[in-house]
């Protein structure tokens, strides 16, 4: 029976970029400014680090490939590098390297760093499904980003009878809560509060999600730095460590098989159950004090909150409904605004989940301060609802 | 002996009334064209819609005994790629099968009915299916831009069981110049339309029927219905009177509901009066193009046994108005349109990946487990229903003429579209399976879960720099 990683890895500096349309910054000036940042939170050098992690979605529209890239930006005394990627959940892949590398004995002090630079493409949305493989445009449908979740949106709406005005306002709340906590945050992308009228009225970008209901497209980047948790004190008085890290990847039965109903993430529920076995938590609605999940989309979150069993099955809109996620709510969800507000440079957002989850549990979140929060969670999750990976962390003091 | 035995039609479901036509074109002159015409979805070109009618004529047919395949058309997508092995490739055919293009003249369709028939007679071919169909673009505002509709016919010839025997056949070839276009070009050039009117249909036609009457010593009065090529809706009344034909003889000729559908307009009339045959009857075919094809047809009783065809009296009330020359333009790329920078993306073509799984991405063929009997699309290795995970016990399994309902969808507004938006979703198949699939010919508005589809052989995006218009199969509600 493997014994997990629960209490082995502390969390000791973290840095996170302005997230925004960074037409100002390349790439490289993203990595350094939250390298910088995260190094500088430390008090470590680069020389101590041990080795380190690196997350990119889509090296081949901003920095090309290969681990070289972050060497290089951040002239990294030769150490271990390893780039990593997968789908949307790429910054929490940076971060479990990291943590499996200490967690494993192998070092002492890792880095994990993601960053994503989407803004140099010249139009709004992710880029196409080139990074598909040359077979995707030949059999695939023509799917993109908002398209693939609208279709869980679709089938929750059905699956749960309502209908599209009511399903819509259900959506309609959950946006207008992220862009809320993100109007409080200096460092989000969008910064501006919408009422919930506002959401409802917004162009339809793929039915029945409109505009309000996609989060940012955005330039930045995250970073942490991480070690053993028996040295953590020696570096900092308030380190944070790591419960669980965990990650569940889809096995084609949602895709082709008729079984799943289409109105939930099988991974995102199974990522869930296995980080909280890892971090020995029994009720997750009671002990998660706050939670930074992958609202992509306003359904995702809604989703998310039944397959993390925030909410029971079906009924994630009466939650809702009670202000149970709101930042006075019981359960505070995306308190920095979430990928809905604070954006979503896809290599880095795992990372900025968890920059949030530090700066509550160390007391240091400004204007959205939580009372005394004890758990953090963060969900990534990558790919859509038919196919995707989740990532599940859960850290505390 | 050779005969048909089945038949199936296509006509696309947007029309284009073409007072829409006159009132934007109307800055170059007033056009005296009555009536709509079928216009072809932007993913539709001679190759889907042949196959759709395919498609259409295959029903309640072993599809595995057709041994050849030829198609017609003037307006082929490929000038060196054989079309016809698309189309046989769409409907999943034996490999042992021969295929050809017959293209250049608007006589081509008849010609490939013949040549498939002599084929049968001569014992070299068993079951040859004939499809015709065009998509054809003229200059703005010319008599083709005008008269042009798009659509196809298709037709399974055997020795057995046919519901009409082709007796015989009268061919006259003349170089006679009413269209034309040099290799290379896309749009058409007519000379006068008197002329193709006076010295073309009102000579060759007359001329064709004469000589096949004469030919087997038959009256014109023995025919139940005559079935003659014309562009022009004046010119096929006028040589209704000239043969001494009564009304009730004459086969209608489609022009102000469909339109000229070129190649494949003789064939789509050979279906309709197939629609209304009674057993005995006999029927006469003229098409026109470089001189004339005549086929003499008796219709037996089997044509009592032929039923769930679209045919064309289906696809004629399965329609819906285009609304716009504009988006007509568009659709036929006449025009160029923004389409945003994300649709500049050009995805790549790797041909040695159609050309190796050509059966999955034009044949709509998966597999099905042979262990628990789970179908799966695209091709699986390992059993997808996670109480099997068999391992390569898989068997072929087609999937295009499954029907299937609505799992779950959207319509996209993001997603590249030349009519957006895009819609797709996931389609659970009667029989098993869950696929991912592009829609087509649905309102954006009318989707819903539950909802029934069939699957149509569309255009799934054209790469321009590799010379490559790629195809697969797209789900669409079914209309009764």
């Amino acid at each position: 029976m493997a014994e997990g990683i629960k209490d082995k890895v502390a969390i000791i500096g973290m840095g996170c970029t302005k997230f925004g349309e960074r037409f100002d910054a390349s790439p490289q000036d993203l990595m350094v400014e939250a390298f910088v940042e995260c190094l500088q939170d430390s008090g470590l050098e680069k020389k101590d680090l041990g080795a380190a992690w690196w997350g990119v979605h889509m090296p081949d529209i901003s920095v090309g490939r290969g681990a070289t890239t972050l060497g290089v930006a951040l002239k990294l005394p030769f150490i271990p590098i390893t780039r990593v990627e997968n789908f949307c959940a790429t910054g929490s892949e940076a971060l479990r390297g990291a943590v499996y590398g200490v967690a494993s004995g192998a070092y002492d002090i890792c880095l994990a760093l993601g960053m994503e630079k989407l803004k140099d493409t010249g139009y709004g949305g992710l880029p196409l499904g080139g990074g598909l493989g040359y077979k995707a445009p030949l059999h695939m449908f023509n799917l993109t980003a908002p398209g693939g979740f609208a279709m869980m949106a679709t089938k929750y709406f059905s699956k749960y009878n309502l209908n599209p005005q009511d399903g819509k306002m259900m959506l309609a709340k959950v946006s207008a809560k992220s862009h809320k906590n993100g109007a409080l945050n200096p460092k989000a992308h969008l910064r501006k509060e919408v009422t919930v009228e506002q959401v409802m009225n917004a162009p339809v970008i793929a039915w029945p999600l409109g505009l309000f209901d996609c989060c940012g497209v955005s330039d930045g980047a995250a970073a942490a730095i991480v070690c053993r948790a028996d040295m953590a004190k020696k570096f900092r008085p308030d380190p944070v460590f790591v419960k669980s890290i965990q990650i569940s990847v889809s096995s084609g039965e949602e895709m082709l098989y008729t079984k799943w109903d289409g109105a939930h993430v099988e991974p995102g529920y199974r990522a869930g159950v296995m980080a909280y076995k890892e971090a020995g938590i029994k009720n997750p609605r009671e002990e998660v004090s706050m939670a930074e999940v992958h609202d992509c989309f306003s359904i995702t979150e809604a989703v998310t909150m039944e397959d993390l069993q925030f909410s029971a099955r079906g009924k994630v809109k009466e939650d809702i409904d009670a202000g149970r996620f709101n930042s006075d709510g019981a359960q505070p969800i995306q308190i920095d605004g979430g990928l809905k507000c604070f954006g979503h440079p896809i290599g880095a957002s795992g990372l900025r989940m968890m920059y949030e989850m530090y700066k509550q549990l160390q007391g240091k979140a400004d204007k959205r301060q939580l009372k005394d929060p004890k758990v953090g969670l963060t969900h990534n999750m990558g790919g859509f609802p038919s196919m995707c990976v989740v990532s599940v962390c859960i850290v505390g003091k | 002996m050779a005969g048909i035995k089945s038949y199936g039609a296509h006509i696309p479901r947007f029309r284009l009334d073409r007072n829409i036509m006159q009132m934007a074109l109307l800055f170059l002159g007033f056009a005296p064209i009555r009536g709509e015409k079928a216009v072809a979805n932007w993913d539709e070109d001679s190759i889907t819609m042949a196959a759709a009618a395919a498609k259409d004529c295959l029903i309640g047919e072993d599809a595995g005994k057709v041994d050849g395949l030829y198609f017609a058309t003037t307006s082929p997508t490929y000038s060196l790629r054989q079309n016809a092995g698309i189309i046989a490739a769409a409907l999943d055919l034996q490999t042992a099968s021969r295929t050809a293009d017959f293209t250049d003249s608007t006589k081509s369709g008849s010609a490939a009915l013949l040549a498939a028939a002599d084929a049968i007679s001569a014992g070299s071919l068993n079951s040859c299916l004939v499809c015709a169909a065009d998509c054809r673009v003229s200059k703005i505002a010319s008599n083709g831009d005008y008269t042009y509709g798009d659509g196809g016919a298709a037709f399974l010839l055997g020795k057995d069981d046919v519901i009409a025997n082709i007796e015989g056949s009268f061919s006259t070839t003349h170089d006679f110049v009413d269209r034309r276009r040099l290799a290379g070009e896309r749009l058409e050039h007519m000379w006068e339309e008197r002329f193709i009117r006076d010295a073309g249909y009102m000579k060759f036609i007359p001329e064709a029927v004469l000589g096949l009457v004469k030919k087997y010593n038959l009256n014109i009065k023995d025919f139940s219905r005559v079935i003659y090529s014309c562009a022009f809706t004046g010119a096929h009344a006028a040589l209704g009177k000239t043969l001494g034909l009564t009304p009730e003889q004459v086969q209608e000729p489609l022009l102000t509901t469909v339109g000229d559908t070129g190649v494949a307009q003789p064939l789509m009339m050979l279906v309709a009066a197939l629609e209304d045959a009674k057993p005995g009857d006999k029927i006469m075919l003229v098409s026109f193009g470089q001189g004339c094809d005549a086929l003499y047809l008796t219709v037996t009783e089997n044509i009592k046994k032929i039923k769930n065809k679209k045919a064309v009296k289906r696809n004629l009330a399965n329609k819906v108005q285009l609304g716009s020359y504009e988006k007509y333009l568009a659709f036929r790329k006449l025009m160029p349109v923004e389409i945003g920078i994300r649709g500049e993306e050009t995805m790549f073509t790797s041909f040695s990946i159609v050309s190796r799984e050509s059966r999955e991405l034009y044949g709509m063929v998966g597999s099905k487990c042979q262990k628990c009997g789970t179908p799966s699309w695209p091709v699986q290795r390992i059993c997808p229903n996670p109480d099997c995970g068999a391992v390569d016990q898989m068997e072929p399994y087609r999937f295009a003429e499954k029907l299937g309902n609505i799992f779950t969808y959207t319509s996209d507004f993001l997603a590249p579209c030349i009519d957006p938006p895009g819609s797709y979703g996931f389609v659970d198949f009667a029989g098993g399976g869950r696929a991912g699939l592009d829609f087509t010919d649905c309102d954006a508005n009318a989707l819903s879960v539950g909802m029934p589809v069939e699957l149509s052989f569309r255009i799934k995006f054209a790469d321009e720099k590799r010379a490559a218009v790629n195809y697969g199969w797209k789900a669409m509600p079914i209309v009764a």
